[in-house]
C-alpha cells in the first residue's frame, strides 16, 4: 500500500547502525586503553612491566611503587604543593574574575572600555611567550622560588573575566534594582543578590580554574627552583625524566601520573553534564 | 529640584568609584604580571643581559636587533637551532590541525547520531584525555612508545617491526626520499632558508615527533568535539531531515547540508588548533629535551633552553617574541584564507541554505499531511 516507498531505506538503517556501534567502540577502546594498562601496570613489578607490557593482569601484583612513592619521593609534599596552589588560585579567580566581570557588565564607570579592550589584548597574547617575562619580573619583585611568585601571577585570568561577564550580561538587571532601591550598596548587591544568582557560570570557573593550576606546570619551572616547593608536575615530571636512578621505572612514574589525574578526573566526572552543556552553550555564535 | 539631580550624581559617582575597585585587581595583577613583563622582556631582547642581577642595572648594555639577526640570519649555531626549531614545528602543525580538525568533526558527527546507543559513555570516553595533564599524559607516552612498550607490541602483533620512537630522529618523509635514491648531495645540501639545507627542510617530521603528534591528536580531540558537538545541536535535526526526505545519502547530506552550516565552527577549531600547536612546550620539556637530534625542538622550547640553560636571556627573549609574531601572522593569514571566503560566502550560502530548509521542511510537512489522508 502507501507504505511501500519507506521500503530499502529502513532495511539498511539498522545494519548500519550497529555498524557505527562497533567503529565507535573500536575508537573508545584506542582512547580508554592508554589509561587502563596505565593503571594496571603501576601494580606490575618493574621487569614484568618490561617483559609483559601488554598483559592486563600483573603477575605478580604489587603495591610496590605506591609504597616507594611516598617513602622514596616526595610525593606526599608535591600533593601538599599542588594543593595549596590550586585552592588559593581557584579562590582567587572565582572572586577577583566575577568582581571584575560583573563591573565590565552592570556598572557604568569611566574607562571601561578601555579595560574591556585591554583585556582582550592580553588574553590574545599567547602563554608560552610569556615565560621569560614572567621569570624576569618575578625576580625583580623578590619573590623568585616563593609561593607568592607561584601563586600571583596565575590569581586572576582574562578568560574567566570574560565568561563572567557574558553570564552577567544574560541574566536580568530588574533582581539588582530592586536590592539597590533597596538602599543595598554595590558590594552588598553583587555579593549576596547577584553572586548567588550565578552558580552555573561560577561552577563553570572552579572547574576551569581547579583544572588549569592543578595541570599547570610551565609557570612553576620558571617562578620556583627549590625541591621544597615542587608541585605534582614538577616532581612527576621530574620523575620523567629519570628522577629515581636504575632501571626504566615504569611502575612508579605510571603510578604517580594516575594518582595525580584522580582529582581533575573526580572533578571531570562529577560536573560532566554541567561541562558538556556548557561548552553547547559557549559556542553558539 | 535641585536633590534628586545630585543624588542621581552621586549614585553615578559611587558606581564609577565602585566599577574601579571591582576590576582593579584584575588590573594590577595582569598589569605587574603580564604588561610588565612583556615591556620588560622586549628591553632584554636588545640587550646583552646574562643573567646575572637585574636586567635593568646600569651595567646591562643595548645590543640593538644583534639578537634577533642572531637567531633570524640562519648563521652558525644558533640561526641553525632556530631554523631546526621553524622546521620541527611546522611539520607538527601540518599534521596535528588537519588531522585534529576531522577527527573531532567525525567524532562529533558520530556521538550526534540519533539512532546511537551508550552517546554518554563514548562522548566521556573521548573527552577524558583532553582533562588530563601533559606532565601525566607525556609519562604515557614515554611508557607506551619505548622500544619494547605496547605500541610495538601491538605492531609485532600486525608482523610489523615498530621504529625505537622517541630516540629515532630519521625523517618520516626523508626515509621516502632515500628509499627513492635521493640523498644529501647537490642542491639539496646547500644551506637554505634559516640556514637549513634544503634536504634537512624535506625530512617531515621525525618519528618522534611523530608520537608527540599522536599524542597531541588523542588529547585535544575531545575538547574540540565537544565544540562541533554543540554546533551540531545547535543546527538542528529540522535541516538534516528535510535533505533526508529529498533523498540525498548520508554522506551528500553531511557534505552538502551540515558541513557548510559549520563552517564557523571549523574556522575556530583551526584558529585555536594553529595557536596551540605553536606553543609546544610541557611535552617537549618532560619528554624529549629536544632530542633525539633536536629534531623535537621547537621555538618555545628552544626559547626557555637559551635563556634558563644556556644564559643568553636576549636570545630566549628575541625567540619568544618571534614565536609571538609568527602566531599572530598565522592568524592573519587563516583570517584572510578562511575568514574571507567566510564573510561572503557564508552568508550567501545560508541564506540560500535557508530558503532550501524552509522549501524542504514545507515540502516534507505536505508529504506528512498527504499520507495522513490516505
Amino acid at each position: 500500500m502507501t507504505a511501500a516507498p519507506a521500503g530499502p531505506g529502513r532495511r539498511h538503517a539498522p545494519v548500519r547502525t550497529w555498524a557505527v556501534f562497533g567503529v565507535l567502540c573500536l575508537i573508545a577502546l584506542i582512547y580508554i586503553f592508554p589509561f587502563v594498562i596505565q593503571v594496571v601496570t603501576s601494580f606490575k613489578t618493574e621487569v614484568d612491566s618490561t617483559n609483559n607490557a601488554m598483559s592486563l593482569v600483573p603477575n605478580p601484583a604489587t603495591t610496590e611503587a605506591y609504597e616507594k612513592l611516598f617513602t622514596r619521593s616526595d610525593y606526599t609534599l608535591w600533593i601538599v604543593n599542588s594543593l595549596i596552589v590550586t585552592v588559593v588560585v581557584t579562590a582567587g579567580r572565582v572572586f577577583f574574575n566575577s568582581l571584575a566581570g560583573y563591573a565590565l557588565s552592570r556598572l557604568r564607570f569611566p574607562g571601561r572600555r578601555a579595560v574591556f579592550l585591554a583585556l582582550l589584548a592580553v588574553m590574545s597574547v599567547p602563554g608560552v611567550i610569556l615565560l621569560i617575562p614572567k621569570f624576569l619580573v618575578i625576580n625583580q619583585l623578590g619573590i623568585y622560588d616563593s609561593y607568592a611568585g607561584m601563586i600571583l601571577p596565575l590569581l586572576v585570568d582574562a578568560a574567566g573575566v570574560f565568561i563572567m561577564k557574558n553570564f552577567f550580561d544574560s541574566i536580568p538587571v530588574a533582581v539588582e534594582e530592586a536590592a539597590r532601591i533597596d538602599g543595598a550598596g554595590t558590594f552588598r548587591t553583587f555579593w549576596s543578590i547577584v553572586l548567588p544568582m550565578a552558580r552555573p557560570a561560577l561552577i563553570t570557573l572552579v572547574i576551569l580554574s581547579f583544572q588549569g593550576s592543578w595541570n599547570e606546570y610551565s609557570h612553576f619551572i620558571v617562578s620556583a627552583q627549590s625541591t621544597n616547593l615542587f608541585t605534582l608536575t614538577k616532581g612527576v615530571g621530574q620523575l620523567a625524566s629519570g628522577g629515581l636512578s636504575g632501571g626504566n621505572q615504569f611502575p612508579i612514574k605510571l603510578g604517580a601520573a594516575a594518582l595525580m589525574t584522580i582529582p581533575v578526573a573526580v572533578l571531570f566526572f562529577l560536573f560532566q553534564k554541567h561541562i558538556m552543556n556548557t561548552t553547547s552553550g559557549a559556542v553558539k555564535d | 529640584m535641585a536633590q534628586p539631580t545630585s543624588t542621581r550624581r552621586g549614585s553615578a559617582n559611587r558606581q564609577g568609584l565602585a566599577g574601579w575597585l571591582f576590576v582593579a585587581p584584575v588590573i594590577v595583577i595582569l598589569g605587574v604580571f603580564m604588561l610588565v613583563p612583556i615591556l620588560m622582556a622586549v628591553w632584554v631582547s636588545v640587550s646583552d643581559w646574562s643573567g646575572n642581577g637585574s636586567p635593568l642595572a646600569s651595567g646591562v648594555n643595548f645590543v640593538g636587533a644583534k639578537n634577533y639577526e642572531a637567531i633570524l640570519g640562519g648563521r652558525g649555531l644558533t640561526g641553525q637551532n632556530f631554523g631546526l626549531a621553524i622546521r620541527n614545528n611546522l611539520y607538527y602543525v601540518l599534521f596535528v590541525v588537519p588531522l585534529q580538525t576531522i577527527i573531532s568533526l567525525f567524532l562529533a558527527v558520530m556521538v550526534t547520531r540519533k539512532a546511537l546507543k551508550a552517546k554518554g559513555f563514548f562522548r566521556t570516553a573521548f573527552y577524558f584525555p583532553s582533562v588530563t595533564s601533559s606532565v601525566a599524559i607525556t609519562v604515557l607516552w614515554l611508557f607506551l612508545f619505548n622500544t619494547s612498550g605496547v605500541i610495538n607490541k601491538a605492531l609485532a602483533a600486525a608482523s610489523i617491526k615498530g621504529p625505537n620512537w622517541f630516540n629515532e630522529p630519521a625523517g618520516v618523509l626523508g626515509m621516502l626520499w632515500t628509499k627513492l635514491g635521493m640523498s644529501e648531495t647537490g642542491a639539496l645540501a646547500q644551506p637554505g632558508l634559516f640556514g637549513i639545507s634544503t634536504w634537512q627542510w624535506i625530512q617531515g617530521p621525525s618519528v618522534a615527533m611523530v608520537a608527540f603528534i599522536l599524542m597531541a591528536i588523542f588529547t585535544t580531540s575531545g575538547t574540540f568535539m565537544l565544540l562541533f558537538i554543540a554546533a551540531l545541536q545547535a543546527i538542528g535535526d529540522e535541516t538534516e531531515e528535510a535533505a533526508m526526505i529529498d533523498g540525498a545519502t548520508a554522506w551528500q547530506r553531511f557534505r552538502y547540508v551540515t558541513a557548510p552550516m559549520l563552517r564557523p565552527t571549523i574556522y575556530t577549531v583551526v584558529t585555536l588548533g594553529l595557536i596551540g600547536t605553536w606553543q609546544v612546550f610541557d611535552q617537549i620539556a618532560i619528554g624529549s629535551k629536544g632530542d633525539p637530534a633536536k629534531t623535537t625542538v621547537t621555538p618555545a622550547f628552544l626559547s626557555y633552553q637559551s635563556a634558563f640553560v644556556d644564559l643568553a636571556w636576549g636570545r630566549g627573549a628575541a625567540i619568544a617574541f618571534v614565536l609571538f609574531g609568527i602566531i599572530v601572522a598565522m592568524s592573519i593569514l587563516q583570517r584572510f584564507i578562511l575568514g574571507n571566503a567566510d564573510a561572503t560566502a557564508s552568508t550567501r550560502q545560508e541564506r540560500k541554505l535557508d530558503a532550501a530548509a524552509r522549501h524542504l521542511a514545507r515540502e516534507k510537512r505536505e508529504a506528512e499531511s498527504s499520507r495522513g489522508a490516505a
